[in-house]
């Protein structure tokens, strides 16, 4: 595999390979020299079709501390905006001398796209597209996930996975590239998922997921469940009668200050919450879960930098004209 | 009309026995003993078909021509050579052009650049609506009464979604015995789909195109045509609750026929994975169950023709983002071949049957009285002569339409149409486009 | 590290002559006094730090802490051995496969002013231990660095020499130099300690 395009096809070595490596990226973030030479002279694109400064800036962090050079290609205000082609954009990247592409797109399978149709040779990440997958922020959220999982059971994080571990995702799963992300890796490792939506926000089809689909979010935290991944939701869903109002959406699908007291009720399970941000605070997760100890949001922003590290020094450190280790 | 005579030695007619056909003058002067024995065979130039099938030449309901408007996609002059080299010798150009085909002007236009082509009949569909914009009936009577005498009325591309509308057009076009065949998409269903909705959409995460959208429709016009007597096609059949909805239809006695595309045939949403716009089509592909329930259908008969969908698209088009690819795929070079390959390899129906569907019947929705006739001394000369032993690996930078957007590129399919006779001139000759026939500026 | 990958077995002209030329008990031997000449040349274990290059630099540099350890009491061999990682710093990076690095682990007082004697088990190119050298200064900066490791085959393509040699071994570029430590090789599960010259006839 030369690219990393989803968790789907993520094998379970090549998954723990990346979150082991991000360990060791980890510690090169507490350095005082916070840079490692793995790819000078190689150039990074982050080919941003849709805004999204957080990832843009955690991807390029991580490639300039394996010092490559990163070019930023946002698409606002530039020739793509005026309807220039994908396949031109990837060709001129391709003429400028990019050894990797970071693509961030609202159409879903773009990035598989930019790697299989020859308009350009270099290892395509995928960093989002449309509500397919974002397998680095899956990644980012089980390296997460493993750090308190070994903790909690007392083994060395590296080399293990999440085996027996329980994980509700809780949210808009039918519009969720990181719900879609999440549920193949969380599996890849050995958790069990849950999934917990309205109805109307999951896809039709995913009956067929290795997962149990819940409606009530109360019944599955009582069940026990170790980790609770709240996804982002769009206010402007309710215009699409996906849910009849932000209100009731909030009472309930919403983490709110009720659920995160009936957590502390739950002896001997440290169940911690998650969120990909940016949140919306008082809709899907109240203030006092987001700022609580429970709460891994900030540590889901610094892991991300060491996990795309891992990424880009496995997709690109190596002989392009040799098959890659992922 | 041709002015050579030829002697075609050894066919099988239908699948059947193997016989002579001597034409002449654009008509089947005589089949068997009597062919050779015919005072024109002297002359003759003879033609071996041994090993090989003779069938009526194909008739397609259901082909995008282009143009006006979209010749970089396709003209009527290399659509018609794709149809001659599929083994059509009629088609029904889709009234999607641009300007749309909804007035007597346009249709006699895309005849007419039919007729000068000399590939093959080309019959215009008339939109339906104005512009097909599903609000006002276009001038039907207009272009049923125009040079272009048109028969078939759609808003393919789009559905005739207003119900009264629909229930208007049925009736109306009853005055000069036209048919609306339609495209079924309840279109607030569909907002942006992109492909069926089911499994393989939960996993890719594209917006998916409910079968419910197909199935409530078909069912809202089959009940629409019972109840004002009236004569309905389905476009494109595509899942099997339409299959089921329109069997249940017949048993009732409704006037509905209805049409499969080959790649619906053959292909499923599985194809999807590889987010390839060539696999981007609508309706969309779906899955095997509904593949199989096709197949079945076309076999038992509620089914009742194979129409491509021929629908050409420049390289950009589809050289894209999934989201950002035009819908629609080639189909007239490899439509008997997929019919073979599903249907007749299958032991799903015969030759006979290959006849029925792809030639007899939508002749006889379409109203061409010249084609789509038995192979028998006095009938048009329209016929084609086929390999059902070759094997061929679909290559469509080789292909005569302009589109290259064959989901079967790559594929090895059976059966190859040696020949294809219009009017008894052969528009191609040994598995390769011979010449058209010659306009004489007078025949319809 | 530059025997590493260079056990890939026998050349494609036929089968390799193989020789030991350290057995367990030279290895040992060896090592004991590599440990005394660490000890003699800094004057006692005052500031010491051994850092491992992996994957066999590593054993070897706790043995050494070790042998140090029994010869100046008070010293926690543990607390004065690390691991340094070199895998980002090659310069070969993009000219195989990818490569997996291991951890970088150093001692809790870090390399800050200390002595840091790098390990490995073979000097051949000299080019790992460059990107030793660039990675130490990644992370700190000691007083003073000095080299120790097991086999000297020469050949050196950077003017890098060793403290410390356990055995100059004359090879030919041909020949490939194998080192077996049982913390990490073993034969039909029993660990091996031995360094073998593999000929290409």
């Amino acid at each position: 595999m030369r690219h990393l395009l989803s968790t789907a096809d993520l094998a379970r070595e090549d998954a723990i390979r990346i979150l082991d490596i991000a360990e060791d990226m980890v510690a090169v973030g507490t350095r005082e020299v916070k840079k490692l030479p793995a790819l000078r002279g190689r150039t990074v694109v982050n080919l941003f079709f849709e805004d999204s400064t957080r990832t843009r800036i955690s991807f390029e962090a991580a490639a300039k501390r394996l010092s490559a050079d990163v070019i930023n290609f946002s698409a606002k205000g530039s020739s793509v905006s005026k309807g220039e082609s994908l396949k031109d954009t990837a060709q001129t990247l391709k003429a400028i001398g990019a050894d990797g592409v970071v693509i961030r797109h609202g159409s879903s399978g773009a990035p598989a796209r930019l790697a299989a149709a020859g308009w350009i040779d270099a290892p395509v990440v995928n960093a989002g597209d449309g509500t397919h997958e974002h397998p680095t922020q899956a990644l980012l959220d089980a390296f997460t996930l493993r750090n308190h999982w070994s903790a909690v059971r007392g083994v060395a994080s590296t080399g293990s996975d999440l085996a027996g571990m329980r994980v509700a995702i809780v949210g808009d799963i039918l519009h969720s590239r990181v719900a879609r992300s999440n549920l193949w890796l969380l599996r890849t490792l050995g958790a069990e998922v849950t999934m917990v939506a309205p109805p109307t926000l999951l896809p039709v089809g995913s009956g067929s997921w290795p997962c149990t689909i819940s409606y009530d979010l109360d019944a599955t935290l009582a069940g026990g469940i170790d980790a609770v991944m709240m996804l982002r939701i769009q206010g402007e869903r309710q215009h699409a009668s996906f849910f009849p109002s932000a209100r009731e959406y909030s009472r309930r699908w919403g983490f709110d200050d009720a659920r995160l007291a009936a957590l502390d009720t739950q002896p001997g399970r440290e169940t911690v919450i998650l969120h990909p941000g940016p949140m919306n605070r008082g809709l899907e997760i109240s203030s006092a879960a987001a700022d609580s100890p429970r709460s891994t949001v900030l540590d889901q922003v610094s892991n991300g930098v060491a996990v795309r590290m891992a990424v880009l020094y496995l997709l690109l450190s190596a002989d392009p004209q040799r098959p890659g280790a992922l | 009309m041709s002015t050579t005579t030829y002697l075609i030695r050894g066919a099988a007619l239908a699948g059947g026995a193997a016989t002579d056909l001597l034409l002449d003058g654009g008509t089947i002067v005589a089949t068997g003993t009597a062919a050779s024995t015919h005072a024109a065979a002297a002359t003759a130039e003879v033609i071996d078909a041994t090993g090989l099938i003779a069938l009526p030449g194909m008739v397609d309901l259901h082909t995008h021509l282009r143009e006006p408007g979209r010749e970089d996609a396709e003209t009527v002059e290399t659509g018609t050579q794709a149809a001659a080299r599929g083994g059509f010798t009629a088609v029904h150009a889709m009234a999607n052009s641009t300007p749309v085909a909804d007035t007597a002007g346009v249709v006699e236009q895309v005849h007419n650049l039919g007729q000068r082509s000399g590939w093959v009949d080309v019959r215009p569909v008339g939109a339906v609506t104005v512009g097909l914009a599903g609000t006002q009936l276009s001038e039907l009577g207009a272009m049923a009464d125009s040079r272009a005498r048109v028969r078939v009325f759609s808003d393919d591309g789009m559905c005739v979604w207003d119900p009264v509308l629909m229930r208007r057009a049925l009736e109306y076009v009853k005055a000069f015995d036209g048919v609306i065949a339609q495209h079924a998409q309840e279109p607030r269903l569909t907002e942006g789909a992109q492909m069926n909705e089911g499994e393989v959409s939960a996993v890719l995460g594209l917006a998916g195109w409910p079968a419910v959208a197909e199935e409530s429709i078909i069912a809202r016009d089959v009940l629409l045509a019972q109840h004002v007597g009236s004569r309905l096609h389905v476009c494109h059949v595509s899942t099997a609750g339409s299959v089921e909805i329109i069997r249940w239809a017949k048993s009732l006695g409704i006037d509905v026929t209805a049409e499969a595309t080959p790649h619906h045939l053959l292909l499923t949403d599985e194809l999807v994975r590889s987010y390839d716009p060539v696999y981007k089509v609508n309706p969309p592909l779906r899955r095997e169950a509904d593949v199989l329930a096709l197949r079945a259908g076309l076999a038992d008969g509620t089914i009742d023709v194979i129409g491509t969908d021929h629908a050409p698209h420049p390289s950009e088009a589809k050289d894209c983002e999934w989201a950002q690819a035009a819908m629609g795929m080639t189909g007239l070079e490899t439509a008997l071949s997929v019919v073979q390959h599903t249907m007749v390899d299958t032991g799903l129906i015969g030759w006979d049957d290959v006849a029925r569907i792809t030639s007899a019947t939508p002749a006889v929705i379409g109203r061409l009285e010249d084609q789509g006739r038995p192979l028998a001394a006095g009938e048009p000369a329209n016929l084609i002569l086929v390999d059902p032993s070759a094997r061929w690996t679909v290559r469509p930078e080789q292909m005569a339409t302009k589109g290259r957007n064959s989901p079967f590129a790559g594929m090895e399919l059976p059966g190859s149409v040696r020949a294809t006779f219009f009017r008894g001139h052969p528009t191609v000759l040994d598995g390769a486009l011979n010449t058209p026939l010659a306009y004489t500026g007078a025949a319809s | 590290m530059e025997t590493f990958g260079a056990t890939q077995g026998s050349g494609p002209t036929g089968p390799a002559s193989v020789r030991t030329v350290l057995s367990e008990a030279d290895i040992s031997r060896v090592l004991t006094r590599i440990a005394h000449e660490i000890i003699e040349a800094n004057k006692g274990t005052r500031d010491l730090v051994l850092l491992g290059i992996p994957s066999r630099g590593f054993p070897l540099a706790q043995r050494l802490a070790e042998r140090i350890a029994r010869a100046e009491p008070g010293t926690d061999p543990a607390a004065i051995t690390g691991q340094l990682d070199i895998t980002m710093y090659r310069d070969d990076l993009r000219h195989s496969t990818t490569r997996t690095p291991a951890p970088t682990r150093l001692p809790a007082g870090g390399i800050d002013g200390k002595v840091v004697v790098l390990v490995d088990d073979v000097l051949y190119s000299g080019r790992t231990i460059r990107a030793a050298l660039d990675a130490l200064s990644d992370l700190g900066r000691p007083r003073i660095v000095r080299l120790a490791v097991l086999v000297d085959r020469g050949h050196r393509e950077l003017p890098i020499r060793a403290d410390h040699v356990g055995k100059n071994l004359p090879t030919a570029a041909s020949e490939k130099v194998r080192v077996r430590v049982g913390e990490i090789d073993s034969e039909n599960g029993v660990p091996v300690n031995d360094v073998v010259i593999v000929g290409q006839p």
